[in-house]
């Protein structure tokens, strides 16, 4: 497997947190009884990558204070899932199903042609920082391979699955969807 | 063709019924009214015995059965966790369920929640799935409005408490044990068993783990009894299953079957995959996910002993891994007479070996191996002793790891050589020829 990056640069502005930020970690906590916690650290990283874009040490850090456990409690969650990006990402992360039934329909092609495309290559954002190119394994579409989804600012950061998809589609996404 | 009896689907296709007030008009809830007003929490558990349901996510466990395991005496409080971490390869039906008709699922874990009289319940959904849980969430706030969730529901004197929690992207944590521990906010590394979840789950407390589509067929048990669902299928395949079916068909999608339709019936049927497309013969079918054996096209449609094969746990295992199956999840891969299976046995060990949680040595380092090997027969560069190599890696992983992924990620492999070695003969024997885009073995034996 390709090596996860683990950026661990203190980006200050991460440090703090908004308020709505913080009402949706508290309302993640409320989810579990008193001493227990640690179970919203999930759902928490989740709202800080919708916040920021991608999870840094320095917002880790402020995540294990909130919840009151250690750094490395929240640093080696964040490592062992892949959904979470350690680095800066393009402003559109597109993360394309490669996995056997979506092969069959074409999934690799299409990673090959978004590349191309965007010009974001090996998981690095692309040159003008608009996309971030990620290859996954199954997002439970098999049925309308090949797929990809993408978190969209326009729906309060919740992610959209594209489906059926084919070159025509992508090119008109590029133009119209992703800006 | 018998008309099919749908349980989880009936309704799905009905405009607004994500709604409360649409799902309530089809008959939403009434399982609830029923159980928590005339039924005992040991009845509950006693109608879903009687009704042979099993778990839906790919063990087939009997439901009645591992409810009736929790641990009642210690006075700990125990929980019901739904497993919404549908990741298997091929399986989509899930998401399909909750998103359309989420309150089938929430009505799902009221019932079976009384049932083992746990007043706290969580549905852990894959990270992935974040839309899906903002629909789930937005009936939850629905069902609390209309005192079916909270304290005192419905005046039954039950209380009941039910959330939403995301995983973060792991295929490991849709095996129970890793899927309490993420849900303790850890990495999903499963547990050794002994102690099993019923006795010491969710932060040590006695927990069930189960399925969306088992759950969801709770209701429809509470209200119909136990036997007039033991009455649908075939022998200890009972009920209706979600099939997703994918791959190389006319009609990919999510179908609700009795189990038992014919499998030959259910790849050529319009009713249901409307046979291979672009005119295409049939290959190979993985049949219940990409954890299960791979069959080539003569061996799915009939047993080695040359009878039809069903769509049922016991028709699809016939022969055992010589020759045989599993239903698992009912993620139904078609593969046409121009796939190349080195290719495909590639992507599924990648996969795995992406996936492993590397607790276990075997499974971290043998998933490691078994892709690296695959890749190199499909770029050309294997040789002839990597054939017996790969089987041999696989023996190692089965059986020698905590959890089922390294079964998992071995019976793919060691399948696709027991039933397409030629193929993989051939790759070795003919590295330019295999290594050309499009190129397929086409090998008499291998094609229907």
């Amino acid at each position: 497997m390709s090596a996860y990056s683990f950026s661990t640069e203190k980006v200050s502005e991460h440090a703090h947190f908004s308020d709505a930020l913080l009402e949706k970690a508290r309302v993640a906590i409320a989810k579990y009884p008193e001493g227990k916690q640690k179970s919203a650290v999930l759902e928490i990283l989740h709202d800080v990558q919708n916040e920021f874009g991608w999870v840094s040490v320095t917002a880790m850090d402020r995540v294990a204070e909130l919840l009151s456990i250690q750094p490395i409690e929240v640093y080696e969650v964040a490592s062992f899932y892949t959904m979470f990006n350690l680095e800066p990402t393009g402003k559109y992360v597109l993360e394309v199903c490669r996995t056997g039934p979506c092969q069959l329909r074409g999934a690799e092609e299409l990673i090959t042609y978004l590349e191309h495309k965007t010009g974001a290559h090996h998981g690095h954002p692309s040159p003008d920082g608009r996309f971030t190119v990620k290859p996954v394994e199954c997002l439970a579409a098999c049925g309308m391979a090949p797929c990809l989804q993408v978190r969209l600012k326009q729906l309060d950061g919740d992610y959209k699955y594209y489906e059926n998809l084919d070159e025509p589609t992508v090119d008109r996404l590029i133009a119209e969807e992703w800006i | 063709m018998a008309t099919q009896t749908k349980i989880l689907t009936q309704h799905i296709d009905v405009p607004g019924i994500d709604t409360l007030a649409v799902y309530r008009q089809h008959g939403g809830y009434a399982a609830v009214e029923k159980a928590l007003k005339t039924m005992s929490p040991d009845a509950v558990v006693e109608e879903v015995k009687k009704s042979g349901l099993r778990g839906r996510g790919g063990a087939g466990f009997p439901t009645g059965m591992k409810w009736s395991f929790i641990d009642r005496k210690s006075g700990n409080p125990r929980y019901l966790v739904c497993n919404a971490d549908e990741s298997e390869p091929g399986t989509f039906k899930d998401r399909y369920l909750m998103t359309r008709s989420p309150h089938s699922l929430i009505e799902g874990m009221i019932v079976s929640s009384f049932a083992l009289e746990a007043h706290l319940s969580y549905i852990y959904i894959r990270g992935e799935m974040l839309a899906t849980m903002r629909i789930l969430e937005k009936a939850i706030v629905e069902a609390y409005a209309a005192g079916l969730l909270g304290k005192n529901i419905l005046g039954s004197g039950y209380d009941l408490d039910l959330f939403v929690a995301p995983g973060g992207g792991a295929y490991i944590c849709g095996e129970e044990t890793a899927l309490i521990e993420s849900l303790e906010g850890k990495r999903g590394n499963p547990r050794n068993k002994p102690p099993f979840p019923a006795v010491k789950g969710l932060w040590q407390n006695p927990t069930v783990v189960n399925n969306v589509e088992t759950i969801a067929a709770t209701p429809w048990i509470i209200n119909n009894g136990g036997e007039a669902y033991a009455a649908i299928g075939v022998g200890r395949s009972t009920g209706t299953k979600l099939i997703s079916a994918c791959g190389h068909i006319n009609k990919p999608g999510v179908y609700e079957i009795e189990l038992g339709v014919p499998v030959e019936e259910f790849i050529y049927s319009d009713q249901y995959c409307g046979g291979i497309w672009k005119g295409k013969k049939l290959k190979a079918v993985v049949a219940g996910g990409s954890s299960v054996p791979i069959l080539p096209a003569q061996l799915i449609t009939k047993t080695a002993a040359g009878e039809n094969r069903l769509m049922t746990y016991e028709s699809l295992a016939e022969g055992g891994f010589a020759s045989g199956t599993m239903l698992g999840s009912g993620g139904f891969i078609v593969m046409d007479e121009d796939t190349c299976i080195v290719r495909n046995t590639h992507s599924f060990a990648r996969f795995y070996h992406h996936e492993s949680c590397g607790q276990c040595s075997p499974c971290r380092e043998g998933t490691g191996w078994m892709e690296k090997v695959l890749h190199r027969i499909e770029t050309g560069q294997g040789r002839m002793h990597d054939i017996d190599l790969l089987v041999d890696v696989a023996k190692k992983i089965e059986g020698n790891t905590i959890c089922p992924l390294g079964d998992a990620a071995a019976w793919p492999v060691a399948s696709a050589i027991r039933h397409f070695r030629d193929e993989f003969i051939w790759h070795i024997e003919h590295p330019q020829e295999a290594t050309q885009p499009g190129a397929v073995y086409r090998g008499e034996a291998a094609i229907a």
